[in-house]
């Protein structure tokens, strides 16, 4: 009758998500989620808050019940499920650690439930690589946040699931620690071959942890694949704002070769491979990232492999160590971000400069939104605002103490 | 927590200094009061308790001694009052805990997201403290009177025997406990249930616990603090109580409770020290009894 099976899985089993849509009183959480996790794998699923990631996640571990599709793991359909019987574990974003039990109680409750040999012995086990074996005797609200969630990740892992799920797991680590933890459990996932989901709002995390990265918005998934191809080559303005900056320009194509495409933008022509661009025709957008424009101070040479844009002025540089970030009024292009590595000592230009800016025609990427959809996210939506969001949280929380 | 420890000790013996003679001047109408009204009777209860007849005296005079021996007398006489009413309330204690449970998880859980029929459903629950608990007990009386239309269905459907009663049984008695003690039961089981984090109970089914597992290792043990402080408001006034019990009302001569026997040794009987002496004993026992139950429930952490 369950799958929850009386011994740990061998191996990580695959999701399968299949025309699955959650709508809550009111509004619909998840349109349409079709979605294929191979086993083994680490799998992110990145957007802002309300996207519809934790439902997402809260759907395959059996705590909400899907309104249309099928939820499939390891090739069984679970979809009618109790969550109690899915090979799945969690670790809650606000940890959920029990606040009756001991730590090492609290480790070795999936253990005693399935009746496996020895539970203690295995969640102390857990708890030293967490390192928390220390305080295995205390209970959760006499640790510190970091330690609840190490703990909450030593309960979930301690029952090698098929498939983990980790719901923002890492957010109230500080940043040596997560760097630690993120190594730590992308050790775990190798070692054990489990499959992990993880949903985040970071995108530094979903990139330099998961093999795979979704990028979701509004219930839907814009833009799926390894994270190096989503950030090269993003196919919508929501994926190349959401994940790190871009840079896009809207026009209409002037001209099409065999391998480019030429648009009319920011006051010139600029030139995007046709094998990078999803449209060829009528209006669209083309981008590039910011640490792939240079500045000149000199007009450069025209060259077919690079585009050219300018003159523009500087209007702000900040320093942040390992590069300086320039912001370049360009008449018609509006603001371009440019990121220049400080390989000299210092920003090269000052606010004021008249700059001119190029890239290799290579590095452009069209993207596949109507024009008039790119407007269409609200600016809270960038990491920046996240960001600013984030610590204003922060502060006010700081202020309640 | 060293640092916290370090700053609470060195705080606290400045901040009574100065307000050391405030607090005692606002905490003396409070010692009065139980000084006045606690403390004189329940030395005048332990003194009337050892009181030896007086020789040759009336009905109702007694003299101050050192009578131990009314303790002895009175458990000899009355064990079967004293076990009653401890069975008695036991019982009501339990059917009180197994009706009011699922009343206050409803209400303080399941019905969160309507607070309109979560608020409805509260007054219902405190709807019949606003008619005197002798009037609803009487009420009670009548329906299940003989006469009464269900105990007379029960006999014509034989379900129960002609020559039976239900009034003056120690059912009767227990059911009569039971009523009047839910709401005292269930607001404290409601207020602990409606602050519980349904988060652990998700935690616990993703950690492979069936429903009733979840239910008896997280639920039960989260609602700890409710479940003791409604078993206490309901066990400690059932155990003293003497008007479900008495003849008057549900019970019957089989059913007496000690209050009972209290009432008619101070009123009818007039020996006030084996009066004063039952009262003490059913003090003691209520005190080592919750003592014990608090100590062993070990809710010291979800207070």
């Amino acid at each position: 009758m369950s799958i929850a099976v009386r011994e740990f899985a061998e191996r990580g089993a695959d999701l399968e998500l299949v025309g699955i849509q959650k709508r809550f009183p009111g509004f619909t959480a998840i349109e349409e989620l079709d979605l294929v996790i191979p086993a083994g794998s680490f799998f992110a699923l990145l957007g802002p808050s309300g996207c519809g990631k934790t439902t997402t996640l809260r759907l395959v571990a059996g705590l909400e019940e899907p309104t249309r599709g099928r939820i499939l793991i390891g090739g069984k359909d679970v979809t009618d499920t109790k969550s109690h019987e899915r090979p799945v574990n969690t670790v809650f974003q606000s940890y959920a650690l029990f606040p009756h039990m001991t730590i090492i109680e609290n480790v070795a409750f999936g253990l005693k439930r399935r009746r496996m040999a020895d539970p203690l012995g295995k969640a102390h086990e857990a708890l030293k690589l967490v390192e928390l074996d220390h305080v295995a005797q205390r209970k959760p609200q006499q640790l510190s946040g970091g330690q609840q969630q190490r703990v909450a990740l030593a309960r979930a892992i301690v029952n090698r699931p098929a498939l983990l799920l980790l719901d923002e797991p890492l957010g109230a680590l500080d940043l040596k620690l997560r760097r630690q933890m993120q190594l730590e459990l992308k050790t775990i996932q190798e070692e054990v071959g489990l499959t992990f989901l993880h949903v985040t709002h970071d995108q530094e995390e979903a990139m330099t942890m998961a093999d795979t990265v979704a990028v979701m918005n509004k219930g839907a998934i814009e833009q799926m694949g390894a994270p190096e191809e989503l950030y090269e080559l993003p196919r919508t303005s929501f994926v190349a704002n959401f994940l790190g900056q871009s840079n896009l320009f809207t026009g209409e194509v002037v001209g099409t070769t065999g391998t480019a495409i030429t648009v009319a933008a920011a006051g010139g022509r600029i030139v995007v491979p046709t094998s990078r661009a999803q449209r060829h025709q009528g209006e669209v957008t083309v981008g590039v990232r910011p640490e792939k424009v240079a500045l000149h101070v000199d007009e450069p040479a025209a060259s077919s492999d690079r585009n050219v844009l300018g003159p523009g002025r500087i209007v702000d540089v900040s320093f942040s160590g390992v590069s300086t970030q320039y912001l370049v009024e360009v008449a018609g292009a509006g603001t371009v971000v440019v990121f220049a590595q400080n390989m000299g000592f210092g920003p090269v230009a000052d606010v004021g400069t008249d700059v001119w800016l190029s890239w290799a025609v290579d590095h452009g990427f069209g993207l596949e939104d109507e024009p008039s959809e790119v407007g269409r996210f609200p600016s809270d939506d960038s990491t920046r605002s996240i960001a600013v969001q984030r610590r204003e949280a922060l502060v006010s929380e700081l202020e309640e103490h | 927590m060293a640092f916290a420890a370090f700053a609470t000790a060195e705080a606290q013996p400045q901040a009574p200094k100065k307000k050391s003679r405030i607090a005692l001047f606002l905490l003396l109408p409070g010692i009065a009061y139980l000084v006045l009204f606690f403390l004189a009777p329940l030395i005048s209860l332990v003194l009337t308790s050892l009181q030896a007849p007086r020789e040759f005296g009336d009905i109702g005079q007694f003299d101050y001694a050192f009578n131990w021996q009314n303790y002895v007398t009175v458990i000899q006489q009355y064990l079967p009052h004293i076990a009653r009413s401890f069975g008695y309330a036991l019982a009501a204690t339990v059917l009180a805990l197994l009706f009011s449970y699922p009343l206050a998880y409803f209400i303080g859980v399941k019905a969160r997201r309507w607070p309109l029929l979560q608020s409805l459903m509260l007054v219902l629950v405190i709807a019949p403290f606003f008619i005197s608990f002798l009037l609803r007990t009487l009420a009670w009386k009548q329906i299940l009177s003989d006469e009464s239309i269900i105990i007379s269905s029960l006999k014509a459907l034989s379900l129960m025997a002609p020559d039976a009663h239900f009034t003056g049984t120690p059912f009767a008695v227990i059911f009569g406990l039971t009523y009047n003690f839910i709401p005292f039961m269930t607001l404290p089981l409601y207020t602990t249930l409606e602050r519980l984090d349904t988060r652990y109970l998700e935690a616990g089914s993703d950690l492979y616990a069936n429903p009733f597992t979840v239910f008896r290792k997280i639920t039960v043990p989260l609602s700890m603090p409710g479940i003791v402080a409604g078993t206490l408001l309901t066990f400690i006034p059932a155990a003293g109580d003497y008007v479900n019990a008495s003849r008057d009302f549900l019970g019957g001569p089989d059913t007496q409770m000690m209050g009972n026997v209290i009432e008619a040794n101070f009123l009818v009987l007039l020996n006030y020290p084996a009066a004063a002496a039952l009262s003490i004993i059913l003090m003691a026992a209520i005190l080592v009894l919750v003592g014990i139950y608090v100590k062993r429930s070990g809710t010291e952490d979800l207070l």
